[in-house]
């Protein structure tokens, strides 16, 4: 029955455009894929602690300038932020901007710490002689560890600003965007921060 | 000079007086004349702009244009002006082989000579390959899928400015100090104990447009995964969008080791660190190994989107679908995961082993197996079809004959214990420029007379396309067939004085060749002249090749938005299913478009990044802080403009559609 | 080998191009050279079954099928044959398996790291004949050689007896260069503080070229040496004139023969001090430098410190103070 209608009455020319303005936002998938690309930058600074790492040249060696006491605070400091930052992300999605600034602003201060405490440590390992034209071993740990540590600092800096947006324009939907990519580059340097101190500390003190 | 006071040391650094090309001597003669060319020329297009009033016009419509289109101009004629420089390069080494043997030491010393050679390689790929093949994808890919720009348009711009801001380091390094003298790819040691602003130069103007490469890389990924327009599904897509997606992708997993590799290498010269050093602890083999695993993969990059060119141009001027392009997608997604697989083989001499030189062998050939389907595929796409040879089929048949080729020659360096041989030498330089010239350079002139109709609404004179593609075709074989036979004859590259007066007569050959590539140069710059001049004469339609996707459905030039309505897409070549299922282009209701707003901090940012730049290597640490406390200041100010859009009125749009340039093929009206 | 027989007929154009030329790299003296010369060709022979059909293939289709041809079958929705496609990827890949073999095999015999078991394909190494050492150093620019077992050195000058095998040990002074006697055998880089090996044999008597085929900086021109294959009876003669000199190559004369210099004329030196050639691959020639070889084993052992349970042994090391690391030199 239907074929014969359909013989009858040839099918109209296809639909070839839409009258809608179709809307895309790749904001997040793009800060995502930058991450991916950023982690290309510390995989090769990791690969060259792992080839240059026990490159020593006489100087002082892993087990003899790593504070790992030191580090257990500053990996718990890091990390702590990292859940603060999620209480923020949980009272956004509530919508009470004042307890989100909170907790982005101790996200923050412990991300501040964490980076103070890095300062502390180059400072003292330098004022022992290890500095980072001592040994390839050095160099590579101090442009690792700084290169993550610069995210940090970035990361700070970009806190402090998206949340004087915040307070100024409010939970708009291009500053909860913004938000969510901050977000994902501090979960992220969270998680490169676990292979520094796994890879770098601890199997530096091992090897 | 000597003597100067703190106060200058620290307004200067390094800079002085003597760095200048002021001397006597026949080298900085060659720089003065070169600069007075520039310095005349540069006067004479500021003049002539400065007196037809056209600085508020090209700041408003170009400078700060977020539109891909404009954008993938302007990365056009920047490549055009930088394969330029670079084959000035190329024609002072020829003619420096021809002449220096036994006690002629030619015109040029190793001190020039060795730059060079850098600068050409250096300027060849990054400024010329990349920007012909970044502007390419910039103007076809989002018209292609249907969008109205990129993902990231803001973003776009910034890539553009900052690729510029590389350029103006490595053209500034012309007149100001000296440029590296380390090869293209900066290799350590030489790169680490070079004294002067050459590699400094080098590194910023590559960590500049490195990082704009970069970004774009991520807004290309994001456009063509989020921007399609609706029905096409990625087994729809056409195939310049496969490859500009593969390229694209390789370009994000690769530059950012480019500049880990570079930034570990300015450590070692400002800071004194040891990563590529010969003592305590350094390996220069880290670099090397580190600037392939990014080296290689650019060669495919540099590749990829222009099987695509030649994919699109088959089909269409085969009248015919592209044969096999399920293969033909598998192909481009094998060759950009196995290119990430294989740079070790450019040093099997390195000495580490018959295993691990196996397995690097044994992937690169690997390559040749989906390249070899595409070259298959691109014939039987001929087969059984109506092949018209216009100016970019000759240059897709050139193309095809000169790839193999160079293809097959490839394939010889892979196979290690022929590499011991044949690594460095002269069969090695013949190879990759049988590649790059044979597969990227035809690629990209195929490109440009393929969618310069589109750009513009005219066509590109045909009588001086093939002039251009003859002299090139000729010219490449007379020009890098004596390197092939000088590599089999164990001369090494590099090398700017030679005792063997047996060799001469294949140098002055090969010479004689660039001056062919010289006219194929000149006849495409004539091309452009005589097509723009009477651009009334050349005036097409805006389909005027048969095409067979969207780009092709829209007016030649297409309007700032690309479509008024986002095109629906049901078939592979979606715009030949158009024409053949009674498309009817909507004459009314229209409504207002959004469209993303122009932006000056793409040119601010560009142009501190130079100044930056300029700080670094000539160690005035003032202007390298000041210039990057502004690259920060002003990227921060711009995050504070949340309005960045403007609407196109539907009365402009209606209007625009009912005046553009809609002629069908070949009917010859202007736009 | 089959290859020589199918290589008259694959590079007969190249042969015609190279008339009258030197292609030292398809015809030369060395045994080694000679094979990988030989996987060469073979390789070229093999993909010639595959690139002149494609070549011959674009040629006609494009003919036959252009434009105004208009007997030619025209079918443009055809786009699709699965036997076709089967065959796209199945004969490259035939073409690949059979490449890989051979470079696989190549790679392994020819690895030149490997003693040679001939001196040319038929004669195999006499087992009285100890393989002559010669130790390389490439210094900016030029060449140094070390023969111990006659306590010589040379420089941009090196000779070798035909049909003996040779061993070189190959480093760097500073820069990274390749060292290329093309006749004779593939190349292989010279990197400072770290060493490379080549093993080779010159079959005819004759003086070649020797280069670095590795870009090094401003002298890199003029890094010519000469490499002599000559008689027994020659290179006895060629040791004795090299000793005739009665020179000695001290750590001092070292030092100032290492400094950049472009051009240098052969030099011969009767002796040499003792472990130079070590002392210049640890890089210890510098007056208060530690040897990098002594250096990593001390560097090994300080590590064992640290809180591992992978050393449970006693830890001699473990004691040194910290400030006595830094008094080593840097430079």
């Amino acid at each position: 029955m239907n074929t014969t209608v359909a013989d009858m009455h040839p099918p109209a020319p296809p639909v070839f455009y839409t009258r809608e303005e179709v809307h895309h936002n790749g904001t997040l998938l793009g800060f995502w894929i930058y991450l991916m690309s950023d982690l290309f930058i510390f995989a090769s600074l990791f690969a060259c602690n792992a080839v240059l790492g026990t490159n020593y040249a006489g100087g002082p060696t892993a087990s003899e300038v790593f504070d790992l006491p030191g580090l257990a605070i500053n990996t718990a400091l890091l990390l702590v932020s990292s859940v603060t930052f999620g209480f923020a992300m949980l009272e956004m999605a509530r919508q009470r901007k004042r307890a989100m600034l909170i907790w982005l602003a101790v996200s923050g201060l412990l991300a501040a710490a964490f980076v103070g405490l890095e300062i502390h440590e180059f400072a003292t390992m330098i004022a022992e002689g290890a500095t980072p034209e001592r040994s390839a071993f050095l160099s590579s740990f101090f442009t690792l560890v700084g290169t993550h540590g610069l995210h940090v600092t970035v990361g700070v800096i970009w806190l402090i600003v998206l949340m004087v947006q915040l307070g100024q324009f409010g939970l708009t939907e291009a500053n909860i965007r913004r938000l969510r990519c901050l977000s994902m580059f501090w979960h992220f340097l969270d998680l490169v921060w676990v292979g520094v101190f796994s890879y770098v500390y601890l199997v530096g003190v091992l090897r | 000079m000597d003597h100067r006071s703190e106060i200058w040391n620290f307004l200067l650094g390094n800079l002085s007086l003597k760095v200048l090309p002021l001397h006597n001597t026949l080298e900085d003669r060659i720089l003065q004349v070169t600069f007075a060319v520039v310095a005349i020329s540069g006067l004479a297009i500021f003049g002539w702009v400065t007196v037809k009033r056209r600085w508020g016009y090209l700041w408003r419509e170009w400078f700060t244009t977020v539109d891909h289109k404009k954008l993938g101009i302007m990365y056009m004629i920047l490549a055009t002006v930088m394969l330029l420089r670079g084959f000035t390069d190329a024609i002072m080494m020829r003619i420096q082989q021809a002449t220096a043997f036994g006690a002629n030491m030619g015109y040029l010393p190793p001190t020039h000579y060795d730059q060079i050679f850098t600068a050409h390689g250096a300027i060849m790929i990054f400024f010329v390959a990349m920007a012909y093949i970044v502007g390419l994808m910039n103007y076809v890919m989002p018209t292609q899928i249907g969008a109205r720009d990129v993902a990231f348009p803001f973003l776009n711009n910034l890539s553009f400015w900052l690729t510029v801001s590389g350029v103006m380091l490595f053209m500034t390094s012309l007149f100001v100090g000296s440029f590296s003298r380390a090869g293209w790819l900066g290799y350590p040691p030489v790169s680490e104990y070079q004294l002067g602003s050459g590699v400094d130069y080098y590194i910023w103007g590559l960590q500049l447009s490195g990082l704009g490469t970069l970004l774009t890389g991520i807004n290309f990924v994001v456009t063509i995964l989020k921007m399609r327009a609706p029905g096409m599904s990625l087994m729809k897509m056409p195939m310049f969008t496969w490859t500009s997606l593969c390229t694209s992708g390789l370009i994000v997993v690769t530059f950012p080791i480019l500049t880990a590799a570079l930034f570990l290498l300015s450590l070692d010269r400002y800071v004194g660190t040891h990563f590529f050093t010969n003592d305590l602890g350094g390996n220069v083999m880290m670099y090397i190994n580190l600037i392939w695993i990014w080296g290689h993969p650019e060669v495919y990059i540099l590749i990829l989107p222009l099987f695509g060119v030649f994919s699109e141009i088959v089909a269409t001027f085969s009248g015919k679908r592209l044969f096999g392009y399920s293969s033909m997608v598998y192909a481009t997604v094998s060759i950009m995961i196995l290119s990430y697989l294989v740079w070790l083989h450019h040093f099997f001499t390195m000495g580490s082993g018959p295993d691990v030189n196996s397995f690097f062998a044994l992937t690169t050939m690997m390559i040749s197996i989906p390249t070899g389907v595409k070259i298959f595929n691109w014939l039987f796409t001929m087969y059984r079809g109506r092949v018209r040879f216009d100016v970019p089929m000759l240059w897709t048949m050139g193309f095809l004959f000169t790839f193999t080729i160079g293809g097959m020659t490839g394939v010889m360096l892979s196979v290690a214990p022929a590499d011991f041989l044949l690594h460095n030498s002269l069969f090695l330089v013949a190879h990759f420029h049988n590649v790059i010239i044979g597969g990227v350079v035809f690629g990209v002139f195929a490109g440009i007379n393929y969618w310069f109709p589109k750009a513009f609404g005219f066509q590109l004179d045909p009588f001086w396309g093939k002039a251009s593609f003859w002299f090139w075709q000729i010219g490449f074989w007379v020009a890098f067939g004596p390197l092939y036979v000088l590599g089999l004859m164990g001369v090494t590259r590099r090398l700017s004085h030679f005792e063997d007066p047996s060799l001469q007569i294949w140098f002055v050959i090969a010479a004689f060749g660039a001056f062919l590539i010289l006219l194929g140069i000149l006849s495409f710059l004539m091309q452009l002249y005589v097509s723009i001049r009477h651009r009334e004469r050349y005036a097409v339609g805006h389909d005027p090749w048969g095409g067979r996707t969207l780009e092709w459905s829209t007016s030649s030039p297409p309007p700032p938005y690309n479509f008024a309505f986002t095109p629906v897409v049901r078939e592979r070549d979606a715009w030949t299913d158009m024409k053949e299922h009674g498309y009817v282009r909507p004459r009314d209701g229209f409504q207002p478009i959004h469209m993303p707003k122009n932006s000056a901090t793409g040119v601010w940012i560009g142009l501190l990044g130079f100044a930056f730049g300029f700080g670094m290597t000539w160690y005035i640490w003032w202007l390298a802080v000041a210039s990057f406390v502004g690259i920060v200041a002003v990227a921060i100010g711009h995050t504070f403009n949340y309005h960045r859009e403007e609407t196109i009125p539907a009365e402009d749009v209606k209007q625009f559609e009912h005046t553009g340039n809609w002629k069908p093929a070949g009917e010859g009206a202007s736009a | 080998m089959p290859a020589n027989r199918l290589r008259g007929l694959v590079l007969i154009p190249l042969f015609i191009a190279l008339a009258g030329c030197k292609a030292v790299l398809l015809d030369p003296s060395g045994d080694v050279a000679r094979q990988q010369s030989d996987v060469m060709t073979a390789s070229v022979a093999i993909m010639a079954l595959i690139i002149v059909p494609v070549l011959v293939a674009i040629a006609v289709i494009a003919w036959r099928y252009r434009a105004s041809n208009r007997d030619a079958r025209y079918e443009p929705e055809w786009d699709h044959s699965s036997q076709l496609e089967l065959a796209v990827w199945a004969v490259p890949l035939l073409i690949i398996i059979a490449l890989g073999a051979i470079t696989w095999i190549g790679t392994h015999q020819l690895d030149p790291y490997q003693p040679l078991n001939r001196v040319v394909d038929g004669k195999s190494i006499d087992t009285n004949v100890r393989p002559l050492e010669i130790e390389v150093v490439s210094l900016d620019w030029k060449w140094l050689f070390f023969y111990p077992q006659y306590g010589i050195a040379t420089v941009n000058d090196v000779a070798a007896p035909v049909d003996v095998p040779i061993h070189f040990k190959l480093t760097s002074s500073r820069m990274m260069n390749s060292f290329f006697v093309p006749a004779l055998v593939g190349q292989i880089y010279t990197m400072a503080g770290m060493q490379t090996e080549l093993n080779a044999v010159i079959n005819k008597p004759g003086v070649y070229r020797g280069f670095s085929a590795n870009y090094s900086g401003i002298g890199f021109t003029d890094m010519r040496f000469r490499f002599q294959g000559l008689t027994r009876k020659g290179f006895q003669d060629w040791i004795s004139r090299a000793r005739a000199g009665g020179k000695t190559l001290s750590l001092a004369a070292y030092r100032k023969l290492a400094s950049p210099s472009r051009n240098v004329p052969a030099a011969y030196f009767a002796a040499y001090a003792p472990d130079l050639y070590q002392r210049i691959l640890n890089t210890c020639t510098q007056p208060g430098q530690v040897c990098k070889d002594k250096m990593m084993a001390q560097d090994a052992r300080r590590n064992q410190w640290g809180p591992s349970a992978r050393h449970s042994s006693p830890r001699p090391a473990a004691q040194q103070p910290l400030t006595s690391v830094h008094e080593v030199p840097a430079h």
